[in-house]
C-alpha cells in the first residue's frame, strides 16, 4: 500500500518536470505536501506529549509549571487517592458494562440474522436510535427514568446506562460478522455429530470472536471515556473522565497525567502486538500456502 | 444414537410420501423412494428439481411437511440431524476455517467420543491422499484438495449413509473425472450407502449403480443408468438424459409385437414390449447415435423404420463423432450421431439424405401427447453446462 502510494507520488512529480514552469511549482508541492503532513502530526500529537510530559513534572498542587523532573508521580500514583478512586470506578464500569453489552448484543445479532420473527425490522431500527440520539438527550433522559423509579444513582445506574448504549454498537459490529458467517458451516457441524451446545462454543463462537472482540474494545473505549451520560447519572460516585472534569478548573494533578499517559501507552502495545502477530501468521501462512 | 461406535455397514434409506412445502412453494410434492443398503443412487434432475431438499431432509436438515424416512428401517424423521447416522459432503463443502484440515475430519469423531480420533483422522487423509497436508488450514488448499477433505470428514465417521451434494460441482474436468474414479473405488472399499445429487447427466451415470431423474419434485423415472438410457418412459427422460429424436403420431396398426405409429404419413414400428402406450396419439423416440445415413433412399425392409428424404442443415464435429442436423418435411428436425470411423464428413451441408434405424432401438414415451413439457426448455443439461461455464468464466474475469 504504502509502495504503491510512494510510486503514484513520484510518478506524478516526475513525468511533468519536463515542462520547466511547473518543475518550479512542483518543487514547492515536493516540501509543502510533508510539512503539511508533519504539522497535522504535530497538531494531533501535542496534546498527548503534553499529557504524558508532565507526569513526570514535579508538582505541588497544580500541574500548570514546569517544576522538574520526577518519577515519584509514577511511583506513588495513589497518592492523590481520588484519581486512584475515579480511575479505579471507571475500570469496574467499563469492564461490568462491556460484559454486559457484549453477551446482550451478541445474542441479539445472532438472533437478527438468523431469525425470522415479528418486529424484527423494527427492533433492528431502533438499536440504531441510541447511536443517533445526542448524549444529552439520553443521559438526561436516563437520569429522569432512575428518579421516577426511586433508583439512587452510583456504580450501578452508570453501568446501566453505559451498557444500554453500548449494545448498539455490540449488535452493530457483531451483525456484519453474523451475516458474512456461511450457515452451511454450521450445519455441516450438526451433520457431524454437533449437539447444539456444541455447534455454537466449537464453530459459530470462534469463527465470530474476531467481531465480539472487536465489539468488546469499542465497548470498553466508549464507555471508559464517556463523560456527558456519566455525569447526569452518576449522582457522588466519581469516574476517571468525571474527575479530569471537575480537577481542571483548579489543576489537574499529575497523577491524572500517569494514569492518562498509562492508558494510552497500553493501548499502543496492544495494537502494535495485534499488528506484529497477524503480520507473523499472514507471514507463516504464505510460507505455507506457497 | 449409538456413542462410540461405527455403523456395521450401509443401511437401507426408505423415503415414504414425503411432502416438503415451503412458504410460498412445494418443493416436493410426493415422493417414495427406497435405496437399498450398500448402493451408489444417485439423484438427477436440473436445478430447483426438488433434489437438494431431498437429501437434507434425509440428513435433518429440513423437516418433512408429510411423511416418513427411515434408515436402517428405523423411523428416523423425528431425529436431529446430529443424532442420525448420515453425513453429507456439502457443496461448499463447509470445511471449519478455523481448524485444521485433521481437526476438520477429526471434529465428528470427537462429538461422539471414539477412540482415537486423531489416528483415525490421519488413515482417513491417507485414504484420499492428503495425509502430508494435515496441519494446513482449509484455506490453502486447492478446490480439489478441500473436497477431499470434505469428503474424508465425512466417510472417517463411518456413517450408515453418505450423502454428496453435487461435491464436484466446482472442479474441473480433469479433477472431476479424477474425483468420480475415487468416489466410486471409496465406496466399493467401505460398502457405505451412497446418495449422490447432481445435475450432471454423466457424473450420475458413470458413478451410480441406480439413477433417479427427478423433476418438478417428482421421481419421473428410476433405474440402472444404461435402463434409463435406452428405454427413457418420458419426454423429460429422454431429452434430459442425453439427446433423443421424438416424433409424435396415432397409433395405426399393432402386430402381436410392434405397433405402428403414423407420424405425418410416415410408418414408425417400435416392438410393443418398449412401447409404454399402445394406442390413440403416442410419442416415440429413437437415440441419435442409432440412426444410419444414407445418400440414396435405402429399401424397405421389416424390422428397420427409414425416413427421408431431408436436407442436412448443420454439420458438426466433436472429434469422435459427427453431429448431423436433418430438416425432414413434416418431421420438423431430426439429429444423427455418426461415428467418424473415416476421414471426413458422410455428407455436407445441403446434402439430400436419408436416414434409418433398427425398430428394436425405438422406444414409445408415457407422456400425453400435447401435454406441456414438464421441465422448463432451458433445464437441459447442455445449457445447464452453457449457464454454467458463464458462471465460471465471469467468476474468472473478476479474479
Amino acid at each position: 500500500m504504502t509502495l504503491q502510494e510512494g510510486l503514484a507520488v513520484t510518478d506524478a512529480v516526475t513525468t511533468p518536470r519536463q515542462s520547466p514552469r511547473r518543475g518550479v511549482r512542483l518543487g514547492l508541492g515536493n516540501w509543502l505536501l510533508p510539512l503539511y503532513a508533519i504539522l497535522a502530526l504535530v497538531f494531533l500529537l501535542i496534546p498527548i506529549a503534553y499529557t504524558f510530559v508532565f507526569s513526570f513534572n514535579n508538582s505541588v498542587k497544580s500541574n500548570i509549571v514546569w517544576r522538574g523532573f520526577t518519577f515519584d508521580k509514577w511511583l506513588n500514583v495513589c497518592d492523590q487517592i481520588d484519581v486512584c478512586v475515579a480511575f479505579g470506578n471507571s475500570l469496574i464500569i467499563g469492564v461490568t458494562a462491556t460484559i454486559a453489552a457484549t453477551v446482550l448484543g451478541t445474542m441479539i445479532a445472532i438472533a437478527l440474522v438468523r431469525y425470522r420473527f415479528r418486529f424484527r425490522s423494527a427492533i433492528s431500527l431502533l438499536l440504531f436510535l441510541p447511536m443517533a440520539t445526542p448524549e444529552v438527550v439520553l443521559g438526561a433522559g436516563l437520569a429522569s427514568e432512575f428518579l421516577g423509579a426511586g433508583v439512587e444513582k452510583g456504580l450501578g445506574t452508570i453501568i446501566i446506562a453505559h451498557t444500554m448504549f453500548c449494545v448498539s454498537f455490540v449488535v452493530v459490529t457483531v451483525k456484519a460478522r453474523v451475516s458474512t458467517l456461511d450457515p452451511a458451516l454450521e450445519e455441516a457441524g450438526r451433520d457431524l455429530y454437533g449437539s447444539p451446545n456444541q455447534v455454537f462454543w466449537r464453530i459459530t463462537f470462534p469463527l465470530l470472536l474476531p467481531g465480539i472482540i472487536a465489539a468488546a474494545l469499542l465497548s470498553f473505549a466508549l464507555s471508559f471515556d464517556d463523560f456527558i451520560i456519566t455525569n447526569f447519572n452518576a449522582g457522588t460516585t466519581s469516574t476517571f473522565p468525571k474527575y479530569i472534569y471537575i480537577s481542571a478548573a483548579r489543576g489537574i494533578p499529575a497523577e491524572a497525567n500517569v494514569i492518562a499517559s498509562a492508558v494510552f501507552i497500553l493501548a499502543i502495545v496492544l495494537v502494535l502486538i495485534s499488528q506484529i502477530s497477524s503480520a507473523m501468521k499472514r507471514k507463516k501462512l504464505a510460507a505455507n500456502g506457497g | 444414537m449409538a456413542s462410540g461406535t461405527f455403523a456395521e455397514s450401509g443401511a437401507d434409506l426408505e423415503l415414504v410420501g414425503i411432502q416438503k412445502r415451503f412458504p410460498g412453494f412445494t418443493a416436493i410434492e410426493h415422493l417414495d423412494l427406497t435405496i437399498p443398503a450398500g448402493s451408489f443412487f444417485a439423484l438427477l434432475g436440473p436445478s430447483g428439481c426438488g433434489k437438494t431438499t431431498t437429501l437434507r431432509l434425509v440428513a435433518g436438515l429440513e423437516d418433512p411437511t408429510e411423511g416418513s424416512i427411515l434408515i436402517g428401517g428405523k423411523d428416523v424423521t423425528k431425529l436431529k440431524p446430529f443424532q442420525r447416522q448420515v453425513n453429507t459432503v456439502f457443496q461448499s463443502y463447509a470445511l471449519f476455517p478455523h481448524m485444521t484440515v485433521l481437526e476438520n475430519v477429526a471434529f465428528g469423531l470427537r462429538r461422539r467420543k471414539i477412540e482415537d480420533p486423531i489416528g483415525k483422522a490421519h488413515e482417513a487423509l491417507v485414504l484420499v491422499e492428503l495425509d502430508h497436508l494435515a496441519t494446513r488450514k482449509p484455506q490453502q488448499l486447492s478446490g480439489g484438495q478441500q473436497q477431499r477433505v470434505a469428503l474424508a470428514r465425512a466417510i472417517v465417521n463411518r456413517p450408515a449413509l453418505l450423502l454428496l451434494d453435487e461435491p464436484l460441482g466446482a472442479l474441473d474436468l480433469k479433477l472431476r473425472r479424477q474425483m468420480q474414479l475415487e468416489l466410486k473405488s471409496i465406496q466399493e472399499e467401505v460398502g457405505l450407502t451412497f446418495v449422490h445429487v447432481t445435475h450432471d447427466q454423466e457424473e450420475a451415470m458413470t458413478m451410480a449403480d441406480t439413477v433417479a431423474v427427478m423433476n418438478k419434485g417428482e421421481i419421473e423415472q428410476l433405474g440402472a443408468p444404461e435402463e434409463l438410457y435406452e428405454l427413457p418412459r418420458t419426454a423429460f427422460v429422454a431429452n434430459f438424459l442425453g439427446q433423443s429424436n421424438l416424433f409424435t403420431g396415432h397409433v395405426s396398426g399393432s402386430t402381436s409385437n410392434s405397433i405402428t405409429v403414423d407420424v405425418e404419413g410416415t410408418k414408425i414400428t417400435i416392438p410393443t414390449k418398449r412401447a409404454q402406450r399402445h394406442k390413440g396419439e403416442v410419442t416415440v423416440g429413437v437415440r441419435p447415435e442409432k440412426l444410419h445415413l444414407h445418400k440414396n433412399a435405402p429399401k424397405k425392409e421389416a424390422g428397420t423404420n427409414s425416413l427421408g428424404p431431408g436436407r442436412i442443415i448443420d454439420v458438426s464435429f466433436s472429434g469422435v463423432s459427427t453431429q448431423y442436423t436433418i430438416a425432414i418435411p413434416g418431421i420438423d428436425k431430426v439429429t444423427v450421431f455418426q461415428q467418424n470411423t473415416t476421414f471426413g464428413p458422410l455428407a455436407g451441408e445441403g446434402a439430400e439424405v436419408w436416414v434409418s434405424w433398427d425398430v428394436d432401438h425405438g422406444f414409445g414415451l408415457e407422456d400425453e401427447p400435447g401435454a406441456t413439457p414438464r421441465f422448463p426448455a432451458d433445464a437441459d443439461t447442455a445449457s445447464i453446462a452453457v449457464q454454467k461455464r458463464r458462471a465460471l468464466m465471469s467468476e474468472l474475469e473478476e479474479s
